[in-house]
């Protein structure tokens, strides 16, 4: 690291001579101002944690309720009691659906991108999965209420005839307005993040390897099981915690799709539950000062859990860049 | 895995005659697959309308795991076990392939064909002011209006600042600062846009009772936005040959003008794209927009006091207003909404592939 000190531009063994002055001020000026805005990011991220903290405290204390296991949300009344149980369970909840349904398909797509399509095709085939990322998060909404939610009845119904007995696949007819609902929309949101991950580790497999299991006899898939998956495996769970981060903060699908209710309701495919963003989107408009500060609060835990999530992603992301990079 | 699948060893005491004429292990012949899949097509129909069943999903679902049975016995009994994973290995990459392709092409089409009888002149022209929720008419200019302005003035804020943060982590950057801000960009990615909406809130609106504008959700959009420029911005630079830059300072050129004039130059294609594929994403965010912009049926166009507009918004109040007329408005809104989305994507695709070969070595 030392070695590299000497690129700051203090340390340039600068020429003497005319001109030398107006250099380094241009230099010194630039450099600092992009280190500045480099620093100005951090700070953002500071103050959102703090700002955040402040709102959160005013409303954790004037609480009746217990901020974690009250199954209520009543924020605005006179005392105000709420808690987050109901909203973390509807978040985990779901992503978790989302995140069973998006991982083998997106393992799979990535696969197909890396190893299977014809190498022609795999280039506009990723152009139309990036496509999937790029549509608003508002028209998943709107197509998950308006065209999904009447035709999964049928799925739903035929869940219950198989699996109703467990009393978590019981379903009683009404609307699809459920977290089975929301978690099947978030897979589709998830895909993309996750593919386009897993598919760039895919590709870095060694050539080598490959080709070595080939030479031995190995079939397509033997070659992907012996070495690309093995290879990509930090990658796959990395990828696949930036997809569960995206669920958990997912708002605007969740809003429009789900039927809120504070209950817990066994069943994930019947309508009720509740997730953080939802929530604050929904009650947003009739929030008074309290349900706001409460809703701000719903916000932090929201946003330590995906900074949570996302860290550890990173973290083994990086870990696995420097290894793979000490062997390259 | 330990048995061969040749069947040479087996059928040599039997009989001489019998052995293979070549040495290659026995195949399916190459029509088989289409004939699988005509067959097990087939068999879908035959079983859909026989057992009548009403959902045409169910018949491709029937005829999808004929397909993938008959393919794994049949491939097993001629050529062997391992041939038979293999294949159902490729099936199953297939049909996860093709199972991601069905919802974007049913939301794409859903969202033209529902939405595109609304979309004319008028619809582009007109707000919603005085437009009851079941009433026919009323046009999305507000909202329009709303998003570009909202837009615009975020990536005013974003832009430099993201520009500026790669260019340190690129050029400058090293140590620990270096470190911990590429980790936060990283992180900083991942935070849903509804925590950055609260963050302006509590700021912005609570604390400084700024009120709600169009400023208040452009700081929001411009958090959001900032990462992604960084993170592209990053890249690009990345690629940028170091003898470039070796060059340019060799001829005497202060770092500051060799960043300006030599490094950025060469990577400004790509940063466009990158530029572009953030302003798509920022232009459909719909949840800060609801908490710091609040939604106005009439056209205002100063973005810095009063609440404004914006598409998704539209969107997401048309839908909640649950009417005919309002669905019919929304799934319009929605097909202007992904239309610019698509736009900007394709254009920027298009200015990553035409200044490829300039930045790429």
């Amino acid at each position: 690291m030392t070695v590299n000190d000497t690129k700051t531009p203090g340390t340039d063994p600068a020429p003497r001579g005319q001109g030398q002055s107006t250099t380094r001020l241009g230099d010194r000026v630039f450099s600092n101002l992009s280190k500045g805005s480099g620093i100005a990011l951090l700070v953002i991220m500071a103050a959102i944690a703090v700002f955040l903290a402040i709102r959160a405290v005013v409303a954790i204390r004037a609480n009746e309720g217990n901020f974690l296991t009250t199954f209520a949300w009543d924020a605005n009344g006179d005392p105000p009691h709420f808690g987050i149980a109901v909203l973390l369970f509807g978040t985990v909840v779901s992503s978790v659906i989302a995140m069973v349904i998006a991982v083998p398909v997106a393992v799979g797509i990535a696969l197909f991108l890396s190893h299977y399509a014809p190498r022609r095709l795999a280039t506009p085939i990723g152009y139309l999965v990036d496509l999937l990322a790029a549509v608003p998060s508002i028209i998943y909404g709107l197509w998950g209420a308006l065209y999904l939610v009447p035709r999964l009845t049928g799925t739903y119904d035929w869940l219950d005839d198989v699996l109703g007995w467990t009393g978590v696949f019981a379903y009683d007819g009404s609307p699809a307005r459920s977290l089975m609902t929301v978690g099947i929309l978030l897979a589709v949101m998830i895909l993309p993040i996750i593919t386009s991950v897993t598919r760039e580790v895919f590709q870095q497999t060694p050539k080598a390897h490959q080709e070595a299991a080939l030479a031995l006899g190995a079939t397509r898939w033997e070659v992907i099981r012996v070495t690309v998956l093995p290879f990509g495996r930090s990658g796959v769970i990395s990828a696949s915690m930036l997809g569960l981060g995206r669920a958990l903060g997912e708002t605007m699908a969740v809003a429009t799709v789900l039927s809120p209710s504070f209950l817990i309701n066994a069943s994930v495919l019947e309508s009720g539950g509740g997730t953080f963003a939802q929530n604050i989107a929904s009650q947003f408009k009739e929030a008074g000062s309290m349900g706001r500060d409460a809703l701000i609060a719903s916000g932090l835990v929201l946003f330590l859990l995906t900074l949570l999530v996302n860290g550890a992603a990173r973290l083994i992301i990086a870990r696995r860049k420097e290894y793979s990079g000490a062997n390259a | 895995m330990s048995q061969t699948s040749h069947t040479t060893v087996k059928s040599a005491p039997a009989a001489a005659d019998v052995r293979p004429k070549t040495l290659r292990p026995p195949r399916l012949p190459r029509w088989s697959l289409a004939a699988l899949l005509l067959g097990s097509a087939a068999v879908g129909v035959a079983a859909g309308l026989l057992g009548g069943l009403e959902s045409r999903a169910q018949w491709g679902l029937i005829a999808a795991l004929v397909f993938v049975v008959a393919r794994f016995a049949l491939t097993s009994a001629v050529e062997g076990r391992r041939q038979a994973v293999d294949r159902l290995a490729a099936t199953l990459v297939w049909a996860s392939f093709v199972l991601a392709m069905l919802p974007l092409a049913s939301l794409l089409w859903e969202t033209v064909s529902r939405g595109g009888p609304g979309v004319d002149w008028y619809f582009l022209t007109h707000s919603m002011n005085g437009v009851l929720s079941w009433q026919d008419g009323g046009g999305i200019y507000h909202a329009l209006l709303g998003t570009v302005q909202q837009v615009a003035l975020a990536s005013v804020l974003a832009i430099p600042v993201g520009l500026l943060t790669a260019v340190y982590l690129v050029e400058y950057g090293r140590g620990r600062l270096a470190k911990a801000i590429t980790f936060f960009v990283d992180v900083m990615t991942g935070i849903p846009s509804i925590v950055a909406g609260l963050f302006v809130l509590s700021l912005w609106i609570m604390m400084l009772d700024l009120g709600y504008s169009g400023f208040a959700g452009a700081l929001a959009l411009s958090i959001l936005m900032m990462p992604i420029v960084v993170r592209s911005t990053e890249e690009m630079l990345k690629l940028v040959p170091g003898e470039l830059r070796e060059a340019s300072l060799a001829l005497g050129i202060p770092k500051w003008r060799t960043i300006l004039k030599v490094v950025l130059p060469t990577a400004i294609g790509g940063i466009t794209t990158g530029v572009m594929l953030a302003l798509a994403r920022i232009a459909g965010e719909t949840a800060p927009i609801i908490l710091l912009v609040f939604g106005n049926n009439m056209i205002n166009a100063n973005v810095f006091e009063g609440a404004q507009s914006s598409l998704p918004l539209y969107v997401y109040e048309q839908w909640a207003y649950g009417t005919e007329a309002a669905y019919d408005r929304a799934w319009a809104a929605a097909l202007v909404l992904i239309a610019l989305v698509m736009i900007l994507n394709l254009v920027a695709r298009g200015i990553a592939r035409w200044k490829a070969p300039k930045t790429g070595r």
